[in-house]
């Protein structure tokens, strides 16, 4: 299947009862999908269409406070005309899950893959998993929607997925059954729902010596704490299902490895064929997928490249006037903690193919020691 | 005062649920409209405000004025919060709790007015009640596109240019109307009686209810605060802002027994101080054809 209808299938499986979405390419196969299945009573979700993705987390965040497990997913311009609401639904500590399909920002026009749309929502107090198949993108939703609601905490998670690469491409996914995926996911118990029985005000204001820092500490807080839920349900699933995706950050081929390149997404997959071809010519490679940019994995990152000379940062997105999104926070979680070259790479914006020898080029730059920021298959030099 | 105001088979609910200690300014109409609203619907509903006024007024945390939930969301999140709230409070087997949006003119004219069509339309079993301030009251009496031709606000400061607001009033009771919302009425603190039957006739309807609460603020309309109820008749006697309910496709005006003109209303708020006689027949004769309008309205949906 592809990887939009593995990601409503996830939706499915986790029993979500509250659906509200806002069109937009590539993220509509999802949403089709999910109202032909409330529509053939194969969910018993409720699912309201409205008139913006603003609205649509604005929905969201409401029914999942009255207590009822909520989802939405979107991409691109719609991302960012939600990032209100965003900061909103984290701040209200409410674990609800959406999916984001990667897409470029115009202008001009193009619906094809990019990273910018969910890097620009760092901030938000969202956790972010960075999907590389199908099968991570359906297993992502069950697993996430346990993390967001771990009690210590509540914060909510995107998912991500390549446009195209994964939304509309089909590959092998196999299914959990109901079964199986309820007793993984227990029904939301939201420990601080509405009740009008118990009137309470949620979000109202806090003046400078009210608690507003406190509550923002705690949000960091519960992101620190959300690295061991991460790690405790991924295990968890490893044993239930059999897939086990290695926590926060992946590491392929690193155990010897004296260059690596960091990426995330689809781009990882080629880069893993790269690393199995470069290890076959004799060449000590290897790749580390970054899954979570939030919490951002700088422990594990630090470990990983320990023992290495060289490594490398491919960014699908662009955060202009300094580098790629990754590639500053990869250099700051470093800077001070391993002593080696930290080269960037911008490539692959508005969907353009990032190619085998593209990243043999990286790899052969990394070994060369370079340690500046550069954009690979740009026209006009670098 | 209208008459059937005086027929009322009920008088005001003693419930209150509205504690005392709030933060708002003296003489503030939207407290009166907060506090008779819940007084029509009881302890059963939820409130979501977006920002405005009614953010504040609660005042700051952990503190609380009103004994029913409420919701805050960001300033153009009120018709979609309240979507997500019925739709939820549905799946949870609480049909009978009133889901209430309760947003300010900025809130509901400008930024939230995407939101409440979109929830307006989809049909969903709430109540949108906008109180009718005239202006961006709590961010310091700027324009909103419901401020009346003729009033001065920060942001449409008089000085030499003569730079009042030069454009009529955006009623968006009379865009829900357009819009065929199935219960869509006008009400005004000076008559409570008459607000809050409104609420209960709009309760008895299983859709979408939007009631337009013009809430006099003496903050920014510049009046002494012990005027509030007298502005607050004196808009509806004048024509200013006229009573009416519309449901299942009827259009009924309350006619007030006694008129003025608008000459008399302005001359009572500072905001309209720099108007002179031309400026105040612009705004009379907006008023008398607004006025025709709904009643002509009104004949022809009765005659249907």
């Amino acid at each position: 299947m592809t990887g939009n209808e593995a990601v409503a299938m996830g939706v499915k499986l986790a029993n979500v009862g509250f659906i509200s979405a806002y069109p937009i390419t590539p993220q509509t196969t999802i949403v089709e999908k999910l109202a032909e299945m409330v529509a053939n009573r194969e969910i018993g979700a409720r699912y309201v269409e409205v008139e913006s993705e603003h609205s649509a987390m604005g929905a969201v965040f409401a029914s999942e406070l009255a207590g009822v497990r909520s989802y939405t997913a979107t991409s691109s311009h719609g991302l960012l005309y939600m990032h209100e609401m965003l900061h909103w639904t984290a701040g209200q500590r409410l674990p609800v899950v959406m999916s984001v399909v990667n897409r470029s920002i115009g202008p001009p026009w193009n619906i094809w893959s990019e990273q910018t749309d969910s890097m620009n929502q760092r901030d938000t107090g969202w956790m972010q998993v960075y999907c590389e198949s199908n099968q991570e993108a359906l297993d992502t939703i069950l697993m996430g929607y346990k993390i967001a609601e771990s009690k210590d905490v509540m914060l909510p998670l995107m998912s991500m997925e390549d446009a195209f690469i994964l939304s509309h491409t089909s590959e092998p996914v196999e299914l959990p059954s109901q079964e199986e995926a309820d007793s993984f996911l227990p029904r939301l118990d939201l420990p601080f729902r509405i009740d009008t029985g118990n009137p309470l005000g949620y979000g109202s204001y806090s003046t400078p010596d009210g608690p507003f820092m406190e509550l923002k500490k705690d949000m960091m807080e519960s992101m620190k704490n959300s690295r061991q839920a991460i790690k405790k349900v991924t295990r968890e699933f490893a044993d239930t299902f059999g897939r086990d995706y290695s926590g926060l950050l992946e590491e392929y081929m690193m155990s010897d490895a004296d260059y690596a390149l960091i990426a995330s997404g689809t781009l990882a997959s080629t880069g893993k064929y790269v690393v199995k071809n470069l290890r076959e010519k004799g060449l000590k490679v290897g790749l580390l997928r970054i899954r979570f940019f939030r919490p951002f994995p700088d422990r594990e990152l630090i470990e990983a490249v320990s023992g290495l000379k060289g490594v490398g940062v491919l960014d699908r997105s662009v955060s202009f006037g300094t580098a790629g999104s990754m590639t500053n926070e990869v250099r700051a979680a470093l800077y001070g903690k391993a002593d080696i070259p930290v080269a960037g790479f911008i490539a692959g914006l508005g969907g353009r193919d990032v190619r085998i020898e593209d990243f043999r080029k990286m790899y052969s730059m990394i070994a060369d020691g370079f340690s500046g920021s550069t954009y690979i298959n740009a026209r006009g030099g670098e | 005062m209208p008459e059937e105001v005086n027929d009322m088979p009920f008088s005001i609910p003693r419930e209150e649920f509205m504690e005392p200690g709030h933060t708002a300014c003296h003489g503030c109409g939207a407290t009166l409209a907060m506090r008779y609203v819940l007084k029509a619907l009881g302890k059963d509903t939820v409130v979501s405000v977006p920002a405005s006024c009614w953010a504040v007024i609660p005042g700051a945390m952990p503190n609380r004025t009103l004994n029913v939930p409420m919701v805050y969301t960001p300033f153009a999140a009120t018709g979609a919060s309240i979507t997500g709230l019925r739709v939820a409070m549905d799946i949870l087997g609480k049909e009978d709790c009133n889901v209430v949006g309760f947003a300010g003119d900025g809130g509901t004219a400008d930024i939230g007015l995407q939101s409440l069509s979109g929830a307006m339309e989809r049909g969903h079993n709430v109540f949108y009640i906008m109180y009718d301030n005239e202006g961006y009251m709590n961010t310091g009496v700027q324009r909103s596109g419901s401020t009346p031709y003729g009033a001065e606000t920060t942001t449409t400061p008089v000085r030499a240019e003569r730079n009042f607001k030069h454009q009529q009033k955006k009623v968006v009771a009379d865009l829900m109307m357009a819009q065929g919302v199935p219960y869509v009425a006008t009400a005004t603190v000076a008559y409570p009686e008459d607000l809050i039957r409104k609420i209960v006739n709009a309760k008895k309807i299983a859709g979408p209810k939007f009631i337009q609460i013009l809430s006099p603020c003496p903050t920014g309309w510049y009046f002494p605060t012990e005027k509030t109820i007298e502005i607050s008749r004196m808009a509806v006697q004048s024509g200013m802002f006229p009573l009416y309910e519309y449901s299942n496709g009827k259009l009924r005006v309350t006619k007030p027994s006694k008129t003025i003109s608008i000459r008399d209303y302005v001359s009572v708020q500072d905001r309209f101080m720099h108007l002179d006689e031309e400026d105040v027949s612009n705004l009379q004769s907006a008023v008398d054809q607004r006025m025709k309008n709904l009643l002509d309205r009104e004949r022809e949906t009765s005659g249907a």
